[in-house]
């Protein structure tokens, strides 16, 4: 898997408030575990066109309470499948946060995002930096630091990445003969 | 930030415990001991990323639940192979708490029926609703797969100590006047991020007058306040209620009389008429009385789900369907929160009372709640729900239209085939 970029660019997409899971993966829909089938439904409700316009390194950017509702972890497993360079929003909800920081997507909380961007604008993020610009406007906003755990587990590629490490050095350590 | 040396929270104190250390404040990142750890459905996506993790058992067999419960029986192939996937793990890695079918229930209503979470834990599950278990005086909350796979392999896991919304309720609820309508107040005040990333902690003469049952609505809902969790501090009822079942020795914890609360909230229930969640969000609430003028007509009406199914729910809906029938126009379903209360519901006639005046009475499961398995509704048509969510598409189609209510409402809406004062039939 890619680790972490700091800079990432990409095509954007843009979304209203209180876009819940519902909206990005409908309740039919749950007992698709395989990402590459879940991302035919993505945003079905919530953006119908996205699913077939989508490419990889679109980044999505939307208002308040992104992936509010329930915790399935089939709505960021389809937009990573889709390849979605980053998630950046106003402001997420919890277990959205979590699940797609634990999977390895860029996932930003920018206070006033949504306000810079129009539909196909060209996004520029420098994860660092904490700065978001909108290449067309060459208007920018800056972001809170991403703590320094969570940008740990991107650059690990997401949680899995970082927990097959410990779980290795954890059997090294034990297989290791004392002196 | 709460200051360094200040009081803390209950969550803060559960936190500390959980991180062995002596003091914690919001803001601060910890790693936490977890205590139980439940999966549902959703955990079949766990597997995959617990083996590509490495890792082969898991840390503590008797701290982890498996309870399915969307799709029970399986109803879909998917499904069948969620539960397959399940079953197969569980006896791969040796896990022996699986409330299978048969001895099923709704996830949440299984971990407090059965004493799963004792006062001072920290509770994870891989559903939104975790947060309902609170009502033990734990921190419960929702993650997803992928985290339950590392939470399985090392018990324990990251978390971003939560500052606190205090809600201090006083007053007397009136006659007809349940914990439902309170929580949706309550809602109607925070909103649906009020609470993001928040832990809610309930206190006050009010809460301290409600059930067990009736707490575990309250905080069920602080989920969609957006909450990481919502809590009731341990008391003699909490005690009580887990004395023969507590699967755990109890460590109950207390806030600092002068912990740091973000933001209180004052909440009088003097007076307070039933509460009703309007489409399409959980905080878009009105007094049932104004509602009801607009005479809407009810297509399904649903009482079950974790917030509203246990056998006091579906006692308090008997107690007006009594000497009624369900409207023509209507259809009526009920969904017990897990098979003891099935069993119980049997005992009592319950079934039959609901059956004969029309309703449907299913097995134990989510049930409609979710859109994904049974009493889906068509796209024009309206759904009065005991349950705690109305989204679009949350019922199926992204028009239908649901509104959420007490188990007394939702009956009451059966009855008359419109959105109905469950007072009129005191
Ligand atoms: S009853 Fe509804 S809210 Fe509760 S766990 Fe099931 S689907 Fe989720």
């Amino acid at each position: 898997m890619d680790t972490m970029k700091d800079l990432i660019e990409g095509r954007v997409w843009t979304l209203g408030r209180d876009m819940d899971t519902d909206q990005i993966i409908s309740g039919k829909y749950l007992t698709i575990i395989d990402p590459q089938e879940l991302k035919k439904h993505v945003l079905e409700i919530g953006l119908p066109e996205f699913a077939a316009g989508a490419r990889p390194g679109d980044i999505l950017i939307a208002d308040e309470n992104f992936g509010s509702g329930s915790s399935r972890e089939h709505a960021p497993a389809a937009l990573k499948a889709v390849g979605i360079g980053a998630i950046v929003a106003d402001s997420f909800a919890r277990i959205f946060y979590r699940n797609s920081i634990n999977l390895g997507i860029p996932t930003i909380e920018a206070r006033g995002v949504r306000a810079l961007f129009e539909m196909g604008d060209t996004a520029r993020i420098e994860m660092r930096a904490g700065r978001i610009t909108n290449l067309g406007t060459n208007r920018s906003i800056t972001f809170p630091p991403i703590p320094h755990h969570l940008l740990d587990l991107l650059e690990a590629g997401g949680l899995v990445e970082k927990v097959k490490v410990e779980l290795a050095q954890r059997k090294a350590a034990a297989g290791t003969p004392r002196a | 930030m709460s200051g360094a040396n200040g009081g803390m929270t209950l969550a803060e104190k559960i936190l500390a415990r959980a991180s062995g250390l002596d003091h914690v404040a919001s803001g601060q990142i910890i790693e936490g001991r977890v205590d139980l750890a439940m999966m549902h459905e959703q955990g079949a996506q766990t597997v995959a990323p617990f083996h590509q993790m490495g890792a082969e058992k898991v840390w503590d067999r008797e701290r982890v639940v498996i309870a399915i419960d969307h799709w029970v029986p399986a109803s879909t192939e998917g499904a069948a192979v969620l539960h397959r996937i399940l079953r197969k793990f569980a006896t791969e890695v040796n896990l022996p708490h699986f409330y299978d079918v048969g001895n099923h229930g709704i996830c949440h209503q299984i971990l407090a029926e059965h004493g799963w979470v004792v006062p001072g834990d920290l509770a994870v599950g891989t559903d939104s609703h975790t947060n309902m278990l609170g009502a033990m005086g734990a921190v419960a909350a929702g993650i997803g797969p992928t985290e339950m796979a590392a939470v399985l392999a090392l018990g324990r896991l990251w978390l971003k100590v939560p500052s606190t919304l205090r809600i201090r309720v006083k007053g007397r609820l009136g006659p007809g006047v349940v914990a439902k309508d309170l929580v949706l107040r309550a809602l109607g005040e925070v909103k649906t991020t009020g609470a993001t990333y928040k832990s809610v902690e309930w206190t006050g003469p009010t809460i301290e007058r409600l059930s067990m049952p009736e707490r575990l609505t309250i905080c069920n809902m602080t989920t969609e306040m957006g909450a990481k969790c919502g809590l009731v501090a341990p008391d003699e009822k909490t005690f009580e209620y887990l004395r023969t079942i507590a699967k755990h020795p109890m460590h109950p914890v207390y806030a600092d009389a002068d912990a740091t609360y973000e933001r209180t909230i004052d909440i009088d229930v003097d007076g307070m008429p039933p509460m009703v969640a309007c489409p399409y969000s959980p905080d878009n609430v009105r007094p049932l009385t104004d509602v009801v003028n607009e005479h809407i007509h009810v297509d399904q009406a649903f009482l079950g789900s974790c917030t509203n199914a246990r056998i006091e729910d579906i006692r308090e809906g008997a107690a007006i369907l009594r000497g009624h029938k369900v409207h023509p126009g209507t259809r009526f379903i009920v969904s017990p929160a897990s098979t003891s209360i099935y069993e119980q519901c049997l005992q009592e006639g319950l079934i039959e009372l609901y059956t004969e005046a029309g309703a449907v009475f299913t097995n134990s499961s989510c049930s409609a709640c979710f859109g994904g398995n049974m009493g889906i509704i068509a796209p024009d048509e309206v759904c009065a729900s005991s349950s705690n969510r109305n989204f679009p598409g949350r019922m199926g189609p992204k028009e239908g239209r649901i509104y959420l209510m007490s188990p007394a409402a939702t009956v009451a809406a059966a009855i008359r085939g419109e959105i109905a004062d469950p007072r009129e039939f005191a």
